[in-house]
């Protein structure tokens, strides 16, 4: 696949997979991009949104009459003027509701309450002040371990039947083996810890502009979304508009992380505020506005137990994990998994029993939760495993990475069914840890670290070797509110031999357009610079559930190499009666079939192309032209994994972590461009030391969002991160027809564990055994003292 | 408190060598003047707390975050916004750095990154990789994880000091 030289085209790109520069770059170094706040619309009006300053209150009375009165606003929309459409609520992707503007109560801070649409956006900011509503106080819940306390206050109360602020109880696994396990190990870890919440924080915030042409009825829905024809069907559903006369166009799109998924109260506003106008109506959020109330990330409270013998052969693992999912359940994962991917728990080891419990509840905050490149909650399963091994290590007396050698899976081992029902394609566990311990020069960095000890300095190494399970996935078990999770290709082959591709899915920045070229070239021998790659328009794109979840190259990849093969087949008989033989006969070479035994006699893909428009005559029931469409369904997720090393300093006077170094090994089958996917292994580690050290949303007492700006919720800059050390090994997939793995979430999942299990491993001279993230120079400072703070909330229970 | 903000204001600046003059109002930021005023919208707006840095643009040479100016401020400057930076001789050594060290993905940084980058090898035309990250550690960026962005300016800096030495032999 890559250890085939691979021809360059005249323009010295690749035929195939390799390094290439983006196609995309060519306008975005020029300033050319076209986000959605660059969409310009004659006649376009401009929207704000009023938000809660509560978590949680009634609300007596709102008065938009001064608002209305403004010159030069245009309208003011409420919940009650939604009511009388039906639109007050709308359905979440988890079965759930979820207010588009607050009727009864308000739930969360910065919860959606009135929409302005006016001349421009200064004048729908002044609107704004000019709104009054009467809030009577509730007292929230801000603690998820108090949600479900008989005297808590019920949030959803406009639920019929909810008495409490339960959501759900899920479990995986076999209870009984793994308390069978547990009851013959040597050694039992416990270790409770908390996953924070945290925001992916896109440089680009959501938005819309939403344009409905009171004519003919179509609605065309500009829109910065990771899943555009998801999107179109829900809006179908929800607004009861004919999907035909539904347009959904993504422009470039500043980042997503997961961010961009769900439909958010301002879109279904803005299409109203289009049909209540007459006039386009653009509404994108400020940053404010994307930090407290759009898809946060994580908040799982995890208690680990995992059991070993005494000289370090793990036995089983089980996790209760108290998961908060804000005032709607509005997590957006595959039907059947309420708790997302979590159950991959199990991580990259060998034994026989494991066990999880998993319940959702309501709190007075934001909805989300499956977010921020998570792969539907892989990063808190790889955290909790990655985490509690270390704990166990430290139990035993044991060296982190000994104990993970002596635990991982076996290359013979694969295909490996894990006590918790997931089929792993393929691995080469040791391999990996083995070549990160040699990049870091493992031995030699304990040495420096125990002559560190000896002079009182804080020096920690953390490993972290994960699993992750992405290309979501099979339809049997994987629908978003019954939308199956396969994706459609369109592939066209000019006449001259340049191509377009069609794709559903949709990019953020992955660089699709350069991606998906070099798979069509890979399987057609056309370079990549004569294919075209489509994407981010529903009306001219085949239907499919969009990027995230690392699921782009996994099953859209699929369909594009599928589609491609299917133009190889077609162009087979073609070249067969053009050279007047049997198909048999033929050989593909790339880019060209041939006569076996005499490779002269052939004919390119790009004469083929011409002669599928020609006036050749073709055998009968063989159409013309060189299309072809594919649907692809996986038969199973694919697997990447990857070995992680991170060394941290530690200042033992002000508890401030500097990463000095990260090695990542990562294996995601062939790579498809080296460069891109290096590219996001740099971006997802930068998230997990951000996860780590820096970034998370908390509130205080009164259910004040306090992580509201970025300078609240901190994000790494380059100085707090290293430049990074990147190892590779390559174990196909076996079931994919590429062989290639996903890996845009890999860093993410993958490297926050080992951070905290360096920063843990620094403060080994002051008997530490964990603290929870972030470990800002305060919670180190304190950890160090002897008492670790709750980083989710700002006040003592 | 008074919602009169309408008191217009009439904007001229130099931007990217071309001459231009608006009215807004006085209340109007410098981003929005730009991207909506002067119609160029590779000037990106992300954070409003000067914290991002997607909006930075070059104003009398200084690289500054345009959403913490107002546009009447800027009357009588001289703007260089990403649109400016490519000239007919091609691309600037910074783009071509970005392109081929891969130091962008969903671009929307990019603009503002640049233009901070172009006024650190203005100042510093040999940086280490850590006076680039100091440099540079008033933008943000979600994708690239920085270190192609390290490489980039290297890149840059290494280009223009060839060209430098080129043009002075």
């Amino acid at each position: 696949m890559t250890d085939t030289a691979v021809p360059t085209s005249a323009a010295g790109n690749p035929i195939g997979f390799g390094r290439m520069l983006r196609k995309e770059d060519v306008r975005f170094v020029r300033g050319q991009g076209h986000y959605i706040d660059d969409v310009n619309l004659p006649g376009m009006l401009h929207a704000a949104i009023l938000r809660s300053p509560h978590a949680h209150a009634r609300i007596i009375s709102i008065d938009t009459s001064a608002a209305e009165a403004h010159p030069k606003v245009h309208a003011v929309i409420t919940g009650a003027v939604l009511e009388t459409l039906g639109l007050a609520w709308m359905p979440t992707m988890s079965y759930d509701t979820q207010a588009v503007l607050a009727t009864d109560k308000v739930r969360f801070h910065g919860q959606e309450v009135a929409f302005v649409i006016a001349d421009d956006r200064y004048a729908a900011r002044d609107a704004l002040e000019l709104i009054d509503v009467d809030y009577e106080v509730l007292d929230p819940v801000m603690d998820a371990k108090r949600a479900l306390d008989a005297d808590a206050p019920v949030i959803r109360d406009d639920k019929e039947g909810q008495t409490d602020n339960h959501i759900f109880d899920w479990e995986a696994g076999d209870a009984a083996d793994t308390d069978a396990a547990f009851a013959s190990a040597d050694v039992i870890v416990k270790q409770e810890m908390l996953y924070p919440r945290s925001h992916p924080a896109p440089m680009e915030t959501c938005g819309t502009v939403a344009d409905m042409n009171p004519l003919s009825g179509k609605l065309t829905l500009y829109s910065n979304t990771q899943a555009p024809h998801a999107h179109r069907t829900v809006y179908a559903m929800v607004a009861g508009l004919p999907e035909h006369l539904i347009q959904v166009i993504c422009p470039d799109i500043g980042g997503g992380f997961g961010n961009k998924v769900p439909i958010y109260p301002g879109y279904v506003c803005s299409i109203v505020g289009s049909i209540v106008t007459k006039r386009p109506v653009k509404w994108v959020e400020d940053r404010s506005e994307n930090l407290m109330s759009t898809g946060f990330a994580r908040d799982y409270h995890m208690k680990g137990e995992i059991a070993a013998t005494k000289d370090g052969k793990i036995l089983a693992l089980k996790v209760d994990v108290l998961a908060d999912h804000g005032a709607f359940n509005a997590t957006a994962q595959p039907t059947k998994y309420p708790a997302g991917f979590f159950h991959i728990f199990t991580g990259s080891y060998d034994y026989g029993a494991a066990h999880c419990k998993v319940s959702g509840v309501y709190t007075n905050k934001a909805p989300g939760g499956v977010a921020y490149a998570c792969s539907f909650r892989v990063t808190e399963a790889v955290y909790l495993v990655e985490r509690i091994v270390d704990c166990l290590a430290d139990e035993l007396g044991m060296d982190p990475a000994e104990l993970r050698m002596k635990n991982l899976l076996r290359p013979e081992q694969f295909p490996y069914t894990t006590p918790t029902g997931w089929e792993y394609d393929s691995g080469d566990y040791p391999r990996a840890l083995q070549l990160a311990m040699d990049i870091a020069g493992y031995d030699d960095l304990r040495k420096e670290q125990a002559e560190k000890r000896e002079r009182g300095e804080l020096m920690g190494i953390g490993i972290s070797f994960f699993t992750e399970g992405v290309g979501a996935g099979p339809r049997k078990h994987m629908d978003i509110l019954g939308l199956g999770m396969a994706d459609g290709c369109d592939l066209r082959i000019h006449p001259t031999g340049k191509a377009q591709i069609r794709l559903s899915v949709q990019s953020q920045g992955q660089g699709h357009e350069t991606t998906f070229a070099q798979i069509v070239a890979h399987e057609l021998g056309i370079p990549p610079e004569d294919i075209q790659v489509i994407n981010g328009d529903t009306d001219n794109t085949p239907v499919g559930l969009g990027t995230y979840g690392s699921r782009s190259t996994p099953v859209s990849g699929a369909a594009a190499a599928v589609v491609s093969q299917r133009v190889r087949e077609k162009a087979k008989i073609i070249a067969a009666t053009a050279l007047e033989c049997s198909v048999d006969d033929l050989e593909w070479e790339l880019g060209r079939w041939q006569v076996k035994g005499d490779p002269e006699q052939g004919k390119t893909i790009q004469e083929l192309a011409l002669l599928a428009h020609s006036n050749l005559e073709l055998p009968d029931g063989v159409e013309g032209h060189l299309d072809a469409q594919a649907v692809y369904n996986p038969p199973n997720l694919t697997y990447p994994f990857g070995a992680y090393i991170c060394v941290v300093d530690v200042d033992p006077g002000t508890g401030h972590v500097q990463v000095r170094r990260f090695i990542a090994v990562d294996d995601c089958g062939p790579r498809i461009n080296p460069m891109i996917v290096e590219g996001q292994v740099h971006g997802g580690l930068v998230d997990g030391i951000g996860m780590a050290l820096m970034e998370v949303i908390a509130f205080d007492k009164d259910g004040t969002n306090l992580g509201g700006s970025y300078m609240d919720y901190l994000l790494p800059t380059p100085m707090e991160v290293p430049s990074f050390e990147l190892g590779e090994t390559v174990t196909p997939s076996p079931h994919h027809p590429l062989g290639v793995k996903g890996v845009g979430e890999s860093a993410t999942v993958g490297s926050p564990a080992a951070v905290v299990n360096a920063v843990v491993d620094a403060l080994k001279p002051y008997n530490i055994r964990h603290a929870d993230m972030p470990l800002t120079p305060a919670q180190v400072w304190m950890t160090m003292q002897g008492k670790t703070l709750r980083t989710d909330l700002a006040f003592e229970d | 408190m008074s919602h009169d903000h309408h008191n217009m204001v009439s904007v001229s600046v130099t931007v990217n060598g071309e001459a231009r003059t608006e009215e807004c109002e006085a209340r109007m930021l410098l981003v929005h003047f730009i991207r909506e005023k002067l119609g160029l919208t590779g000037t990106h707006w992300g954070c409003d707390t000067s914290n991002c840095g997607v909006c930075v643009v070059s104003v009398d040479g200084q690289p500054v975050k345009s959403c913490t100016m107002l546009a009447a401020m800027a009357d009588g400057a001289e703007l260089t916004t990403v649109e400016g930076l490519e000239t007919a001789d091609g691309l600037h050594p910074i783009q071509q750095g970005f392109m081929e060290c891969h130091g962008l993905q969903c671009g929307f940084c990019t603009p503002g990154m640049m233009i901070a980058a172009k006024s650190l090898l203005e100042q510093n035309p040999n940086p280490t990789e850590h006076e680039i990250r100091d440099g540079l550690s008033g933008q943000l960026c979600r994708c690239t994880g920085y270190h192609n962005i390290v490489k980039a300016v290297q890149f840059a800096a290494e280009k223009m000091s060839a060209s430098q030495e080129g043009a002075s032999s």
